[in-house]
């Protein structure tokens, strides 16, 4: 129930910002630019599935972006070397699925906080595409890689289409499945969680791993829709996506966090980017207003949890 | 008589869902400690946070010394001389003995806080409590019941004049509730008016002098003499009827071994120990609070050392889930830390274990978990406005339930149960009796731990007594009583004392 207060709250101001933007800005209800709307939302939304399952579980991971630069990296290297795209994204979403585990095993198994572990990786794995990539952007001309990023499916660009793809499977994940159900439970008490047979560390791990999948595959998809893989791709990836997640009704506090919300938080800053682009504003002033959607939705956070906190308080004894 | 200085009039509240309190009107004399009594969810704790100011009620008004009160916030409640003590307290562990009890208004001089006033009021409410530590401990250091104290020395040095309890002594040893009950008639034979809340009919007849009913938000009756007042017409006004025999005992049979523990050890367990529980047995495991019987229970389920024998099957690693696995469930005993998901809803409280087995390769089974949680919030009468509804927002005792519900709904072979009835009502706790004999019945072993001797003496087979982290001793039925039980929980230098 405030669940769905919380996230429909947001729905409204997504819905307003829509009608405004399309009554206000020039070329902003055209489909074409609903298409590069969806595809400037496609990499967070992608690392939002499962920035959710990380916020949900009560952690975060702020390695995605480097991990979405070295997936698209290591795409593009081991496609050339081996003309294989199949091969250069299973090394993509091998590399990633290593770092999720390093991630994952830290946190869980050693009870390291996130901040730290994730913040420790993020620069580690920044650091290894750097080398990989010898600093600069690498290229892939074999024929094919550019698949994933520019077919169609049923003529929505595919990583459009594979976006709302992962929005569904992980919707899905978190509210039919033991695991999705066991993560959020974790997020909420995780010594209860523990106590009621939850296998609280390997949920964990298996969330890391899983982020650490599909920010690599994102990074394969940006790969492929440029056709290039930058050593500085996804900077600033993990804030987006987080603030997309609180945005959405995520708390950060863990246990509470539907995929609905995460859907409206990933439009806010779709939306809000998209309009003032169109409108020419400086991207200086661009930076200023996305910071403070951020900080917005951590106060609206922050309030929300008081307000939670009350409650649980008044609600027992 | 004394006269009245808290009058409570027509007060209601609701919440989404539950009329939590409708129209209340009592009132509670000076130099009396007054009884609030009612089933699990009748709305007590609800009232007390309304005095508190962390509600503000819907309809009436409360009034002290004949003047309107109307707090906003539990500072404002105290401004007025309006004080509670939450069964979870309100202090922080961090910071020092004096600065918790003066919390909110430290003694300043030029914009510093000013050391020396504020020791000397706080060592002066610490004095009237009777509480005698240094000032200038981490309040972290002090044992549960010496915190309440402070919490009390705190309400005493902003001037409180209605003092409410909720529950206090659910968490205390014998010795410590001597002393509160001590302290509880001092501040009678001051002249405060006092508000006790609690499920234990003893105290309430010991104890207070006068005597409120509630049920389901409503006024029930009032007495303002407890001439003639037992706990059994107290009971009968709470749930409207009597409750005659609450255990209900009868003889079963008692079959092989279905645990056998020996020599397990775990966190916080100081010596290792071993223990047998026979199929259909129900066995107490007395001691005072600290004696390491909620430790033990735990090196049980999820503690290292030692082997733990389940039926004829070995147990090989001893974590919650094998331990589920092998038909042993744990049952916590601090149900806000260790069990409950606050968020999350009745029902997937209920399901939280069972709905793996209830799954097809992870995918859940909503229908049978509907199901699941229907039939026991049905069965153990779970008071909530709906399935849905976030745990956290149930009463105390109802949380409890649910807890217990989780497990119920399991293979059980052996439950091991930390203070099952902790904050359950006396109608409630009959109920739970019956379904621990139940489980008895078909077969189940069970280990309970138990701080109230009248249950662990009406209920268990067989007790064992735990002092200081040891086994001291083993009870059959037929021997159990006050003098023999607590003979074996008390350190034998108290006992020579
Ligand atoms: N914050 C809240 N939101 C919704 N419902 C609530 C809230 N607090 C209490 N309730 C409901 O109000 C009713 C009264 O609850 P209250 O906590 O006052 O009971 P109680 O008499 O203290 O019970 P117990 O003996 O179990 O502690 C219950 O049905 C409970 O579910
Ligand atoms: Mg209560």
């Amino acid at each position: 129930m405030n669940k769905l207060k919380g996230s429909s709250g947001m729905l409204l101001v997504l819905i307003g910002m829509v009608v405004l933007a399309g009554v206000l800005v020039k070329g902003f209800a055209t489909g074409e630019n609903a298409v590069s709307l969806g595809l400037a939302v496609s990499t967070v939304g992608l690392v939002a599935c499962t920035m959710l399952f990380c916020l949900a579980g009560g952690d975060f991971d702020l390695s995605v972006g480097s991990n979405l630069a070295l997936g698209g990296v290591l795409a593009a290297i081991v496609t050339t070397a081996t003309k294989s795209v199949p091969l250069g994204i299973a090394a993509a979403l091998a590399a990633g699925a290593l770092v999720g585990l390093l991630n994952g095993l830290v946190i869980a198994k050693l009870g390291i906080n996130a901040l730290i572990t994730t913040l420790a990786t993020m620069q580690i794995v920044r650091g290894i595409t750097n080398i990989v990539s010898g600093g600069s952007p690498k290229t892939c001309s074999v024929v094919g890689f550019d698949g994933l990023g520019k077919s169609a499916i049923a003529g929505v660009p595919s990583p459009i289409a594979l976006t709302i793809l992962f929005f569904l499977v992980f919707g899905f994940i978190l509210n039919r499945t033991v695991f999705g159900r066991d993560t959020l439970a974790i997020g909420g008490n995780p010594e209860a969680s523990r106590l009621a047979g939850i296998k609280v560390e390997a949920t964990k791990v298996w969330i890391f791993v899983l982020s650490g999948i599909v920010a690599a595959f994102a990074g394969c998809v940006q790969a492929s829709r440029l056709l290039a893989a930058s050593n500085n791709a996804g900077e600033k990836l993990e804030l987006q996506a987080i603030s997309a997640c609180v945005l959405g009704g995520v708390s950060l506090a863990g246990g509470v966090g539907t995929m609905s919300g995460v859907v409206v938080g990933v439009l806010i800053m779709g939306v809000v980017q998209n309009a003032m682009s169109l409108m020419n504003i400086d991207t200086f002033y661009q930076m200023v207003v996305t910071g403070a959607i951020l900080l917005a939705a951590v106060v609206f956070d922050k309030v929300k949890t008081a307000q939670n906190e009350k409650r649980s308080s008044r609600g027992t004894a | 008589m004394n006269q009245a200085r808290l009058v409570v009039e027509g007060v209601g509240k609701s919440f989404p869902g539950v009329q939590a309190l409708s129209g209340v009107s009592f009132s509670v004399s000076g130099g009396s400690v007054h009884a609030l009594c009612g089933e699990n969810g009748a709305g007590k704790s609800t009232l007390l946070k309304v005095l508190a100011g962390v509600h503000r009620p819907d309809t009436g008004s409360m009034a002290l010394d004949g003047k309107k009160i109307d707090p906003r916030s539990p500072l404002e409640a105290l401004a007025c001389g309006v004080a509670v003590i939450y069964q979870e307290l309100h202090l922080v562990p961090e910071v020092t003995v004096a600065e918790n009890v003066m919390l909110g208004h430290l003694p300043y001089r030029f914009g510093m806080v000013d050391q020396a006033a504020l020791r000397q009021e706080a060592m002066k409410a610490l004095e009237q409590v009777g509480l005698q530590v240094d000032p200038s401990t981490k309040l972290k250091e002090l044992s549960l019941a010496q915190r309440q104290m402070v919490e009390i020395a705190k309400a005493l040095s902003r001037d409180a004049q209605v003092i409410a309890f909720d529950e206090p002594t659910s968490s205390l040893t014998s010795r410590e509730v001597e002393s509160l009950f001590a302290l509880i008639r001092r501040l009678q034979e001051a002249g405060k008016a006092i508000l006790y809340v609690s499920h234990r009919m003893d105290e309430v007849t010991t104890l207070c002098d006068a005597c409120t009913v509630l049920r389901d938000g409503q006024h029930v009756t009032t007495w303002h003499d407890m001439a003639g007042v037992t706990a059994d017409t107290i009971v009968n006004a709470m749930v409207g009827r009597s409750i005659q025999d609450v255990y209900g005992y009868s003889p079963r049979t008692i079959g092989e071994p279905v645990l056998v523990a020996e020599k397990v050890s775990g966190h916080g367990l100081r010596y290792p120990a071993s223990l047998e529980v026979k199929s259909g047995e129900i066995v107490g495991l007395f001691g005072l609070v600290g004696a390491g019987r909620t430790e033990l229970l735990k090196a049980i389920y999820a503690g290292s050392g030692g082997s733990v024998q389940v039926g004829s099957i070995k147990l090989g690693s001893r974590d919650p889930r094998s331990s589920v696995g092998a038909g042993v469930v744990f049952c916590p005993e601090d149900r806000k830390k260790e069990g409950i998901i606050p968020q999350m809803s009745v029902a997937e409280n209920a399901n939280l274990s069972v709905r793996r087995r209830f799954s097809h390769f992870g995918l859940l089974d909503q229908a049978k978990e509907k199901q699941n949680a229907e039939e026991y919030v049905a069965k153990l009468r779970v008071k909530t406005a709906s399935l849905q509804t976030p745990i956290k927002n149930l009463s105390g005792g109802n949380q409890q339930k649910v807890v217990l519900a989780r497990w119920l709904a399991e293979e059980v072979k052996v439950i091991l149960l930390d203070e099952p009835t902790r904050g359950i009502d006396v109608g409630a706790k009959s109920e739970i009796y019956a379904i621990i004999r139940g489980l008895a019945e078909q077969g189940v072993g069970v280990l309970m731990v138990s701080s109230e001797l009248p249950e662990v003496i009406g209920v268990c087979d067989r007790v064992l007594v735990m002092c200081d982290g040891r086994i001291t001793g083993e009870v059959a039925r037929a021997d159990a009583t006050e003098t023999t039980l607590l003979q074996l929980a008390l350190p034998k230098t108290e006992m020579s004392a």
